[in-house]
């Protein structure tokens, strides 16, 4: 909210169009006090958690109370107390949490077309939720976290990154996602070696969406499964054999078959999930060092 | 695609062809939402009433491996109704006449039988795509992937020649590609006819400069495809393959057949994170790292190409791929030695004309669409703006020939796969994920109507 000169009462930034000779004043005594006292109210009414909180550190409750020095507030009374919903694996709902800004319940219609949530009641038992309460799931959502990424404090979060790790320990990586052809950028949340969470990257084609794969399917990367030894195959059973051993098996084969059936007796796939670099040198691997333009990978299909 | 992932926001009509966008292609679906709110048409032609049919403004639920009646009969009412755009169709195309000609038999009415779609409903959408403003087509492998896929799209092309609707912005042919890095993967040459860039390796000067760049000798007879591969495999003349980052036991049709052809070989070696149906058959594995653990590129589908970025180190053992190929080569006698992607990359531009321009430097903030010819080049936001790479395009006439498989008594269904939203091709990845809580195994969709036999 900012005030604007002549104006009776402080009007909302996001909703006003500029005009011409408007005098706009946005961090006056009088936008200050009442930016403060509308915090007042809506810690009045939130639970005291930022210790445990995941959001705390990237919260927008916390960092405008912070800036206008808001400590508990002078008004008391009854909180709103939800359970928190955790019945689906991606996105916690903490809607005791929820400051009622509405951002989730317009991403969610308008650009995503797909009104899964939205305010029911009225007056204080005012709650964003899905059809007649039901899990996420059941009521259409396709967790693209779209809400989540909108969400200014900890009422929505990424159920995977919880408790693994403060906002401030976690380091952030903007990369491209490694699924679909879309290309969206995204943030992979480190912490230590392991990559604990996914957000969108705010740039590139996506802007602050990405789909279910682009925000939670990133288990894989430390899943027990990962190959971590080069396997060679004697008398029908896989050995685990050292780096060297399995590229000096692999070199002196292929050599050999080079020599007695010739070049194009080879041939490579390629991929297209692999970088453009590491495409580009199995292309110069089969075609110079191997002699052959078999390659080719599944574009095709 | 000829055009950017944003433009089809500006479309003032969208046809969808065969594209299961808001399951497939999720975040470009939201690009479709946003022009249907600013008021664009959307018509959607797909066999299944999908969740973009539900949304379209019509829906031309065409018989499946029928397209080519229906694009065909789109083609002959416009140019019967003389509405297709004369001044492009005269200044940058040829083959009219010929394409008129083997329009002959092709009236709406006579596509209805074919296709099964109305007469009426053919030419109203004939006439909304040759009359908008700026008609946008979108396809994925539901028009291509077909025994007829080249001609489906010829077909989809000579409609978006005959209306001008290509070359502006917001206009144009854009088959939205499937996987993250399959742009990237062909523009690299991991084809067997092109190299880098598509240059024909049966172009005499294009080899000299490649065995300049890589000092070796370079063959002059296109490869094998991957389907010649399996088969060549089977027949006994492929002795060897080296498979990286793929699981063609799944990913591809008749998983017999490709199993059958790669136990034949000699020598199989897959490179992969997991121990797949595919690297099961092999008698070398070696393990490769994640995408978060290395550094590179990949290119979208809009010829973006944007930054792949190290996250963490790779997990204990495995190794970046750039890293094992390069290993691999110095036991083949050809060594290959880098610093790191970068500097592949800049070996890259300096042999691929459309990436000339393209740096890790220039790619820090945000990606560049191809062709990117030097470095004060901003890319290229869509395609054909002035002229087609061959000069004039050509109306090419197509025939239509019925699907190779129809349903007769003994197999009485069609079955038509697709992609889901919540996992990825083979499941390599998505299957190890949380995902399998809400989505842990495929399901058959039936048509209701179906009887219960
Ligand atoms: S975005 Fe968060 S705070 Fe805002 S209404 Fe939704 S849940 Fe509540
Ligand atoms: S987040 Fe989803 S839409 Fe975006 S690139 Fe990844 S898989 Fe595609």
């Amino acid at each position: 909210m900012v005030e604007v000169v002549g104006w009776g009462s402080l009007p909302a930034s996001c909703v006003t169009e500029a005009r011409e000779g408007m005098v706009v004043y946005t961090e006056s005594d009088q936008v200050t006090e009442a930016r403060s006292t509308i915090l007042e109210l809506l810690l009045a009414n939130h639970p005291d958690d930022c210790l445990t909180c995941d959001k705390a550190g990237r919260c927008s409750l916390q960092d405008f109370s912070y800036r206008y020095g808001i400590r508990k507030g002078p008004f008391l009374g009854e909180r709103k107390a939800y359970p928190l919903d955790q019945e689906n694996p991606f996105i916690l709902r903490d809607m005791s949490k929820c400051i009622l800004c509405g951002k989730c319940v317009r991403v969610c219609s308008e650009v995503v077309g797909r009104n899964v949530v939205d305010f029911s009641f009225r007056g204080f038992a005012t709650k964003v939720a899905t059809p007649l309460n039901c899990g996420l799931e059941e009521a259409g959502c396709v967790f693209c976290g779209s809400c989540v990424e909108v969400c200014p404090v900890g009422a929505l979060s990424e159920k995977q990154m919880s408790g693994r790790g403060r906002s401030w320990q976690v380091n952030s990586v903007t990369t491209t996602c490694p699924y679909c052809g879309v290309g969206c950028q995204v943030n992979l949340q480190v912490k230590g070696n392991r990559v604990v969470g996914a957000k969108s990257a705010g740039t590139g084609i996506n802007g602050k969406h990405l789909c279910i794969k682009g925000r939670f399917a990133y288990g894989f990367i430390h899943h027990p499964e990962r190959l971590t030894r080069p396997l060679i195959k004697r008398n029908g059973q896989f050995e685990e054999v050292s780096w060297e051993e399995a590229l000096h098996e692999t070199g002196s084969r292929l050599r050999e078959i080079k020599e007695l059936h010739g070049s194009d007796a080879l041939a490579v796939l390629a991929s297209a999930r692999i970088t453009n670099e590491e495409n580009y040198l199995l292309g110069k691997l089969a075609r110079a060092a191997l002699g052959t333009n078999n390659i080719d990978h599944c574009a095709r299909l | 695609m000829t055009n950017s992932i944003d433009e089809i926001a500006g479309a003032s009509l969208i046809l969808a062809i065969g594209t299961n966008t808001t399951e497939a292609h999720p975040v470009i679906s939201l690009r479709i939402r946003k022009a249907l709110q600013r008021g664009a048409k959307l018509i959607v032609v797909d066999p299944r009433k999908t969740e973009l049919a539900e949304l379209a403004t019509s829906h031309l639920q065409l018989k499946p491996g029928t397209d080519i009646a229906l694009f065909n009969s789109m083609a002959r009412y416009i140019l019967g109704e003389r509405i297709w755009n004369k001044e492009f169709v005269a200044e940058r195309c040829e083959g009219l006449e010929g394409l008129r000609e083997s329009l002959g038999e092709f009236t709406p009415e006579y596509a209805q039988t074919i296709t099964g779609i109305p007469a009426a409903l053919i030419k109203e959408t004939a006439r909304a795509y040759a009359q908008a403003e700026r008609a946008t087509i979108l396809y994925t492998m539901g028009l291509t992937q077909h025994a007829c896929g080249t001609d489906n799209v010829l077909a989809v092309a000579n409609l978006a020649l005959l209306c001008g609707q290509i070359g502006r912005e917001s206009t144009g042919l854009n088959p939205l590609r499937g996987q993250n890095n399959v742009q990237g993967a062909c523009d690299m040459g991991g084809l067997p006819n092109v190299l880098p860039g598509y240059q024909q390796v049966q172009d005499e000067g294009n080899r000299k400069i490649f065995s300049g760049a890589w000092g070796a000798a370079l063959s002059d007879k296109p490869g094998l495809t991957l389907g010649e591969m399996m088969d060549s495999a089977l027949q006994g003349t492929l002795k060897a393959m080296y498979i990286t980052g793929e699981n063609p036991i799944l990913s591809d049709a008749d998983s017999n057949h490709v199993q059958k052809a790669l136990e034949k070989l000699d020598f199989l070696v897959v490179q992969d994170m997991f121990l797949t149906d595919t690297a099961k058959l092999a008698d070398v594995v070696l393990p490769a790292a994640s995408f978060a653990e290395k550094e590179g590129t990949f290119t979208n589908t809009e010829r973006r190409v944007q930054r792949v970025r190290k996250a963490i180190e790779p997990i204990a053992g495995a190794k970046p791929d750039w890293q094992i190929i390069c290993a691999l080569a110095a036991e083949l006698g050809y060594p290959m030695k880098y610093a790191g992607p970068k500097e592949i990359f800049e070996e890259i531009t300096r042999l691929t004309p459309s990436y000339r321009g393209i740096s890790y430097q220039r790619l820090e903030k945000e990606g560049i669409q191809w062709p990117c010819p030097s470095e004060e080049h901003p890319g290229t936001k869509y395609l054909h703006n002035q002229t087609f790479v061959r000069g004039k395009a050509r109306l090419t006439p197509v025939n239509y020939m019925q699907p190779k498989e129809l349903p007769d008594e003994k197999y009485p269904l069609m079955l038509n796969t697709g992609r889901r939203l919540q996992h990825y091709h083979t499941g390599t990845m998505t299957l190890r994920t949380e995902i399998t809580q809400i989505y842990g195994s495929e399901k058959l969709d039936i048509n209701p109507g179906m009887p219960k036999t």
